[in-house]
């Protein structure tokens, strides 16, 4: 596919540094200064990585996320062999195992932070790449060329995705992404984070989903730049909501609990969040399952139909869980006329959902994509359909992956909340919410955290990712990101081929 | 309609300190005594709260704290840590595992079912169980509310051979006496356990449990004690050994009882018939390579329901095993492909841990399951089969109270049967009778990763 017209103007927001908010940052190794320590400065000199801030006594370690480990043993400047008094030492961080977990485990949460912190790729020895859930994303590789293929220049690769294909009269909606950042409510997640995503997604000449919760005012400077949820609750949907944005999403399920509702608990429901979504004070909230006015293609057509009427500039986004018949699904909703489908994998999500639910119902994205990617091309709709794909992408690497297995582009949550320094712990639902003030409406706690800091933080990531995202595409040969989508030959599966099977260099 | 079944939960606090998958490491040495300590900053004064939990006075502050890790993120001399508890990694084996046992000590102490935000954060798949997905569906009739419905998802089986066709006279009366049907409200009976302390107490608890719930517990014959006439119409009464030691009074008041299998089986199963007609017989057949055949051939002889075991872990007897849920999976399908499966009903016991495993092996062509260990973690059994060495068991599960058991097993149950109407619900199935054998509305591992991955790295 063509470059798209326009691209070009697009300047990228610029990168800031971002320290966490909190005193010790959690990082793999911990390094300490002994008694024997005589002041005498010469690891802060020797450390290139500001790990050590002067002190009275002794050097403070102020940031140990920031030391190399054990691997800098082979550099001149290693401050344990070079300190006189052999008072340095480091150790693996005890704390750093028990944090996040088999999908996110810790390696890949701290090089979500160092990103976040410093716009840069981790230069510590992080797996940034994948987790451990050991199957999926986590074991499929690119296979990258072994000889020098025709190289396009980073500054001329466009990673800008078309939204609406269908050729239908609304307006076409380009994004110099391939990304935009899915719904979480108001009243799941706090104002500052809310806020901060949209930022971020103005910032990147993106969108940023409203989740099912109402629009509030503090959005409508955004407007261009949000993607408003009607889903099954219909909390805080008007038609003046509907009439302000340029896409309108319908969430028919979400991959955090498919074919479950939702439910936002009665802490959670503060006057602000009751009278956004027109509702009680303190009284729990349930999202039914599923849409009871829809029970067929038709009506869901009717649906469909009955959002352009009410927006007639708006593209419509269509977002399902990943049952069997997701590639029915989808075709349904195309000729339903929606212009997005968003595929929403049964291992992603932000909100809670009953564990049973989150690992055992619907397939995971991985499977899904492909069936989809294929089924539309059998059918001849592929190109005039936008396939979003969403549910566990990570990182780079997940979303690169995932844009070969067949989508257009990818919805992400997680990855922003991790960029907020949410470390995994699973309780977002619980008492006062998230004790580090991201998932929560919590006065106190919601002021945990500033919005100018939480918005350079998520922009700072995506920066880091969209960069990977180019030198992929450049390695690969490419010269467009769309030329990415459903190339099944540039990735495989562990289990199915080896380095030896390949051409290319299997990137391990 | 009947009135919708509901199981009534309540608080069953731990007896025991419960085992945390990690704990705080606080050091003392090196405080500086700040005047505003980050221990009272704790968002759920964890540190405030501890040794007050419960009535017990355990230790609370490990099962208390949320891992927010702010402690230790802002102390500032770094004395506060956060460890891996060792003793929660020893828990179990590789098949219970410490996720499983300490998530059926959630469920068991008030009855909640396991939330969490934050989406998955397991493995991708595994063995077992954890090859496959159950569907759901966008859009579907409106049953679809799962625990907090408004329509009746349905979890009522029943057990016994079945008549495919009523047969009349000419004159239009009923030629045939339909064999007897025991309907129980959850697909769960309570199994014997493969390993236990003394269980006089743990057999007790079973039964009260069983009774509140309206389902059974199975009794070895020589387990039987008179404290348990009262839960005559709650037991199975596993009849290993010889007929003639049962008091025939006993027999006659039982409303079903299991035998082992065997060639005689069939006789005995008539035996007892003569004794109480309207007794459902359950034969009980260790899982096996050739299971299939022979549950076929009990079927076409009347057998009115078979109970498969496999062992604790769900793996039949073989050389080389296979998992509970292929080989029901194989002998339901042969029963299908003779036209015989639904005359008779399927147990399927053995390795089922999480409620899931039940919804998987319902669809894997099991009518319904026997559990066994799970209701003995249920009352803080950690599995660490030291009782199986006669070493005593750290919970003393032989001085179990039985009302207190039964209480944090109906909690379990009612966790369980909560989450199966949630993978109903999401299915848009009305009834569990009709999740049986549903394997299309369910995603297979083996299948998938095949169709999805292998042909990917190929050129062209």
């Amino acid at each position: 596919m063509a470059h798209t017209p326009g691209i070009e103007l697009f300047k990228l927001p610029k990168k800031r540094p971002v320290p966490g908010r909190f005193r010790n940052a959690l990082g793999k190794y911990r390094v300490t200064v002994s008694n024997a320590c005589t002041n005498c400065g010469l690891c802060l000199e020797l450390c290139p990585y500001g790990v050590y801030k002067g002190g009275v006594k002794r050097p403070r370690v102020a940031q140990d996320h920031h030391c190399l480990g054990f691997s800098c043993s082979k550099n001149t400047f290693y401050c344990v062999n070079r300190c006189p008094e052999k008072a340095i030492q480091i150790k693996l961080n005890p704390s750093f195992e028990i944090l996040g977990d088999r999908r996110w485990p810790p390696e890949l949460l701290a090089s979500t932070w160092h990103m976040a912190e410093t716009g840069e790729l981790p230069y510590q020895d992080l797996n940034y790449k994948t987790g451990n859930s050991g199957g999926g994303f986590d074991k499929i590789r690119f296979i990258f060329p072994k000889k020098k293929v025709h190289s396009v220049p980073e500054s001329k690769i466009s990673t800008a995705i078309e939204l609406n294909r269908s050729g239908d009269s609304r307006p076409r909606i380009t994004i110099p992404v391939p990304f935009y950042f899915g719904g979480m409510s108001f009243g799941s997640v706090s104002i500052v984070t809310m806020l901060s995503r949209v930022r971020a997604a103005a910032a990147l000449k993106t969108f940023c989903c409203t989740g099912e919760g109402g629009y509030p005012e503090e959005l409508i400077p955004y407007d261009n730049h949000i993607i408003t949820q009607v889903a099954t609750g219909l909390f805080g949907v008007k038609e003046e909501t509907i009439k302000r944005v340029r896409i309108v999403e319908f969430k028919y399920a979400q991959g955090a609990k498919p074919g479950l509702g939702g439910h936002l608990l009665g802490d959670k429901v503060t006057p602000r969040v009751a009278k956004m979504r027109e509702a009680v004070t303190g009284s729990a909230l349930f999202s039914p399952f599923p849409f009871h006015s829809v029970y067929s293609v038709e009506d869901h057509k009717k649906h469909v139909d009955w959002i352009k009427e009410i927006n007639t500039r708006a593209l419509v986004s269509v977002k399902v869980s990943t049952p069997t018949d997701v590639d029915m699904v989808t075709v349904g909703s195309y000729f339903a006329g929606a212009h997005i489908v968003q595929l929403d994998g049964s291992y992603g999500g932000t909100g809670a959902a009953p564990d049973i639910a989150k690992k055992n119902i619907a397939m995971p994205i991985e499977y899904a994509l492909p069936k989809v990617h294929k089924f539309l091309c059998q059918e001849g709709i592929r190109d005039k359909i936008t396939i979003i794909a969403s549910g566990g992408i990570r990182s780079a690497y997940d979303m690169a992956k995932a844009l070969a297995m067949g989508a257009d582009g990818v919805c992400l949550g997680t990855a922003d909340l991790v960029a907020l320094e949410c470390i995994r712990c699973h309780h977002c639902e619980s008492g006062r919410g998230c004790a580090r003030g991201i998932a929560t409406t919590d006065e106190e706690l919601t002021n945990l955290m500033n919005l100018e800091w939480a918005t350079q933080r998520i922009i700072n990531m995506y920066l880091v990712w969209r960069r990977q995202l180019v030198s992929i595409l450049k390695r690969l040969g490419m010269s467009s990101v769309t030329e990415l989508t459903g190339r099944f030959d540039v990735i495989a599966h562990l289990d199915y081929i080896k380095q030896e099977d390949v051409e290319g260099e299997l990137d391990l | 309609m009947p009135p919708k079944y509901h199981i009534h939960v309540g608080s069953v606090p731990n007896r025991f300190q419960s085992i945390t998958r990690s704990g705080v490491i606080a050091w003392e040495e090196g405080c500086l005594k700040c005047a505003r300590c980050v221990k009272k900053d704790c968002v759920y004064k964890v540190y405030e709260k501890r040794g007050i939990d419960s009535r017990q006075m355990l230790e609370s502050l490990d099962s208390a704290c949320m891992d927010c890790f702010r402690c230790v993120q802002n102390c500032p001399n770094k004395l506060i840590q956060k460890g891996l508890n060792p003793a929660y990694k020893a828990l179990g084996d590789s098949y219970w595992t410490p996720e499983i046992i300490s998530g059926l000590w959630y469920q068991s102490e008030a009855g909640r079912i396991p939330v969490s935000g934050g989406g998955y954060g397991g493995a991708f798949s595994g063995a077992g169980f954890d090859a496959m997905w159950t569907d759901m569906s966008e859009i579907v009739r409106p049953t679809r509310d799962g625990i907090h419905g408004r329509e009746y998802i349905s979890t009522t089986i029943d057990i016994g051979r079945k008549v495919m066709a009523l047969q009349f006279d000419e004159a239009g009366a009923l030629t045939i006496t339909p064999p007897p049907l025991v309907e129980i409200p959850l697909p769960i009976i309570f199994d014997i356990l493969p390993w236990s302390p003394p269980r006089e107490g743990i057999n007790l608890a079973f039964l009260k449990g069983a009774r509140s719930l309206g389902t059974f517990a199975v009794i070895r014959q020589s387990d039987f004690i008179p404290a348990m006439e009262e839960y005559i119409p709650n037991i199975i009464l596993y009849i290993d050994g010889n007929l003639s030691d049962l008091d025939k009074s006993i027999i006659k008041g039982l409303r079903m009882a299991e035998i082992p299998y065997s060639n005689e089986a069939i006789n005995a199963q008539k035996a007892l018939k003569e004794i109480n007609p309207g007794l459902v017989v359950i034969i009980r057949m260790t899982l096996n390579p050739h299971a299939s055949e022979d549950v076929f051939r009990l079927t076409a002889e009347g057998a009115e329901a078979i109970h498969l075991c496999a062992d604790e872990f769900g793996l039949e007897k073989a050389d080389a095993p296979l998992f509970i849920k292929e080989r029901i999976k194989e002998i339901h399908l042969r029963l299908v492909e003779r036209g015989v499966r639904d005359q008779i009903t399927l147990i399927a016991g053995g390795g089922i841990a999480m409620a899931e495993h039940m919804a998987k092996q319902i669809i894997c062509g099991a009518d319904m399951l026997s559990v066994d260990i799970a209701l003995l973690v249920a009352m803080e059994c950690r599995v660490c089969r030291r009782c199986k060495a006669g070493i005593a068991c750290p919970v003393e599960l032989e001085s179990v109270d039985p009302l207190w058991g039964s209480g944090r097993i109906r909690n379990l149950m009612a966790g369980w049967q909560n989450q199966l109407l949630e993978i109903l619900g999401a299915m848009g199935i009305r009834e569990v009778r009709r999740l049986r054998g549903e394997m299309g509305r369910a995603m297979f591992f083996e299948d998938l990763e095949k169709e999805i991955f292998a042909d990917m790295g190929k050129r062209g």
